[in-house]
């Protein structure tokens, strides 16, 4: 009982068609085959997020930049099954050699489960804590101090702070956040120690419709400056901007997005990082598999200081960045207290920026509000 | 002046959220209500939902109106609902199954047209500040009632009155609880059943409008995260009552907000939990008001999942 004026192979074609249209969207954008050295870059959002994906596209973007190198891409990879087949598919239709799998969740255990099956090539993560002997020899982990970058950002914030009380969306209770919350409490009160920080967590990397109620909970609970740590800061920023809040960015420049309101931004600089490791493997060179670095490496660099930055706070910014340059400075120094009560650092004790331990960190300091469970 | 509100601050983070948060929820819903009370059932309203936020927020930034991306966005809205419409009119088609495909279709769709939408800034629709009389900018804040959200209960109440005193709602649900009864006044189900999900693809367009210009008020992939999915499923929560759709998506909304507001206010353990509220409450909602003895109060017989 046919009654369709549309037969029923007519359909089919056009589902067809209607398929392949759809099968093609999606393919990572690919450069033309040039080059000797092809890399591959996978990113966990949209590479325009003006956040964590923008930064490492914008590094991506530098290494596509350089002579005899082919770059492929691929964007909006789940922290699943989904980023293996994107490697395998990058190591066998691309000829991929060096990858730059770029979020935290790729490294275990996708990574760990893909990397011993090719040893010849090079797998470098962001973020991930390798040990040697524990994980494999062609896996390599770098990742900057941007800590020290959310240093900075508090003591912007502090001088900025009517109500002495600073505000921070975060995504997750996983160490690189909690020591970013630390660092912006402690930044603020190295000018006000009676400065508190609330911070909410969203539960999610990217989750806009809750990132915005986290922004206003905070302005409801008094916050007058603002950062965060997810994936993509915009919506924060602009629906901080839209309650009258100070702005602190992170990932990446947010500046176009707060105009008057942003004071400064802990961004990433990934453009130096990449270009460095992409050079080393053309002239045949090792990478090594643990790299680190901060403001004194390049690694992370500061948004110019905004308008709203009054001169006090200028000097001591410039003032503490100085010190940060000269290596070795710690945010976490004792006598220091957890926000349950516990003795994190005695007196005399010091976590330098480039001390491993604070890449587990599990606590929150005293003065955040906020919990990590 | 940043009074604190103590305590207080919760039941208004809850208010305010609520207004803020439901308005994509009540379009979708009422979008569903509309097709579902047709006989079919349109999975594929999360992708509309997100290509409706794309193609407002794009139609937006070009056009330099607002309320030209809403248009955009509810014929976007309802081109959807006509394909999805459509394709199930033909023999032996399935609904669901044609509405998991356009949902990955629409969000691919908007994805691949929304890269270059990312990055600029396009007008925000406007909010009427009804809380111009209160002090307390907390207050205010919650207040702010963007006019979409009036549209959708005028909306809301539109729709319950057209199926209760209307030609065109009585139409809809005979469709919808017989086919065979309406083949046997001299109506055409088929066409019917694609106008109305038309209609429904339309509202779930605006509700993408809501989210890309409005609330949050960007567009960016993750947008939506599930709501039109969610949105489908308080239409069974709301029993096929449109006006129960605008009580179901104020209580999501609210409850959405509780989580960030309990933060907020120092109670910070368990946040996943309070996170889970919502599913947690439907749950207990439908189990309280299920019966193992008759079929759902106010399913439409034609339904396919209450067959």
């Amino acid at each position: 009982m046919n009654h369709s004026p549309l037969s029923r192979r007519a359909v089919l074609k056009g589902g067809a068609a209607l398929a392949g249209a759809a099968a093609l969207a999606p393919l990572p954008q690919r450069a033309a085959a040039s080059g000797n050295l092809t890399v591959g870059f996978i990113y966990v959002g949209p590479k325009d997020d003006f956040g964590y994906n923008q930064a490492h596209a914008e590094g991506a973007a530098a290494v596509k930049a350089m002579e005899g190198v082919t770059v492929v891409e691929e964007e909006n990879v789940a922290e699943t099954i989904d980023v293996q087949k994107s490697m395998e598919s990058m190591i066998n239709f691309d000829g991929t050699t060096l990858l730059f799998p770029t979020s935290f969740g790729y490294f275990d255990p996708h990574i760990l489960e893909v990397a011993p099956k090719y040893p010849e090539l090079r797998f470098q993560h962001c973020g991930g804590l390798w040990q040697e002997g524990v994980h494999p020899g062609n896996v390599g982990s770098y990742f900057g101090y941007i800590g020290m970058g959310q240093y900075l950002n508090g003591i912007t914030a502090g001088h900025a702070t009517q109500t002495g009380k600073i505000g921070f969306v975060a995504a997750k209770p996983i160490p690189q956040v909690l020591l970013n919350i630390n660092s912006y409490l402690l930044g603020a009160r190295a000018v006000d120690p009676s400065i508190t920080c609330q911070v909410i967590f969203t539960g999610e990397w990217s989750l806009a419709v809750k990132e915005a109620e986290a922004t206003n909970a905070l302005a409801d609970a008094g916050c007058d400056v603002v950062t965060c740590h997810v994936d993509g800061p915009k919506v924060v920023m602009e629906t901080a901007a839209s309650r009258g809040m100070f702005l602190n960015g992170y990932h990446a420049d947010q500046s176009a997005l707060g105009a008057d309101k942003y004071l400064t931004g802990a961004e990433w600089n990934w453009a130096q990082v990449y270009t460095d490791m992409v050079r080393a493997t053309m002239a045949g060179e090792p990478i090594p598999n643990f790299v680190r670095g901060g403001l004194a490496e390049n690694f992370v660099k500061m948004s110019p200081l905004g308008p709203a930055v009054s001169d006090a706070a200028r000097n001591q910014f410039e003032a503490t960045r100085a010190e940060i340059l000269k290596g070795g400075f710690a945010v976490i120094e004792g006598p220091l207290k957890d926000n349950r009560g516990n003795v994190i650092a005695a007196e005399g004790q010091a976590f330098e920026e480039s001390d491993v331990a604070l890449e587990s960190m599990d606590y929150l300091v005293e003065g955040v509000v906020g919990s990590t469970s | 002046m940043e009074g604190d509100l103590g305590l207080w601050a919760i039941p208004l983070a809850i208010l305010g959220g609520a207004i803020r948060v439901s308005t994509p929820f009540l379009f979708v819903s009422l979008g569903e209500v509309l097709t579902e009370r047709s006989g079919r059932i349109n999975l594929g309203l999360e992708g509309t939902l997100v290509f409706g936020a794309m193609s407002g927020y794009a139609v937006a930034y070009l056009t330099g109106s607002a309320w030209a991306g809403v248009l955009a966005a509810a014929a976007a809205g309802s081109v959807f609902g006509l394909v999805h419409g459509v394709l199930c009119s033909l023999p032996r088609v399935n609904d669901i199954a044609i509405g998991i495909a356009l949902m990955l279709l629409g969000m691919g769709l908007a994805f691949y047209f929304g890269k270059p939408f990312i990055q600029p800034v396009a007008p925000d629709l406007p909010a009427i500040p009804l809380g111009w009389w209160a002090e307390s900018p907390q207050v205010q804040a919650a207040l702010r009632v963007n006019v979409l959200f009036l549209v959708g209960i005028v909306a809301a109440v539109a729709v319950w009155w057209m199926f209760r005193a209307t030609r065109v709602g009585l139409l809809i649900r005979v469709v919808g609880d017989s086919t065979d009864a309406a083949r046997a006044m001299g109506l055409r189900p088929a066409v019917i059943r694609t106008l109305a999900t038309a209609a429904g693809g339309a509202f779930a367009g605006v509700g993408g409008a809501y989210l890309s210009l409005f609330y949050p008020g960007s567009w960016n992939e993750g947008i939506s995260s599930g709501q039109g999915l969610m949105a489908v499923a308080l239409v069974i929560f709301a029993r096929w009552n449109p006006i129960a759709c605008f009580w179901a998506a104020i209580l999501f909304g609210g409850a959405g907000a509780l989580g960030p507001a309990l933060q907020s206010v120092g109670v910070t353990e368990g946040y996943y939990l309070f996170y889970a509220a919502p599913y947690v409450l439907t749950l207990g909602v439908l189990i309280a008001t299920s019966s193992p003895t008759r079929a759902m109060t106010g399913a439409p017989a034609e339904l396919s999942i209450t067959k």
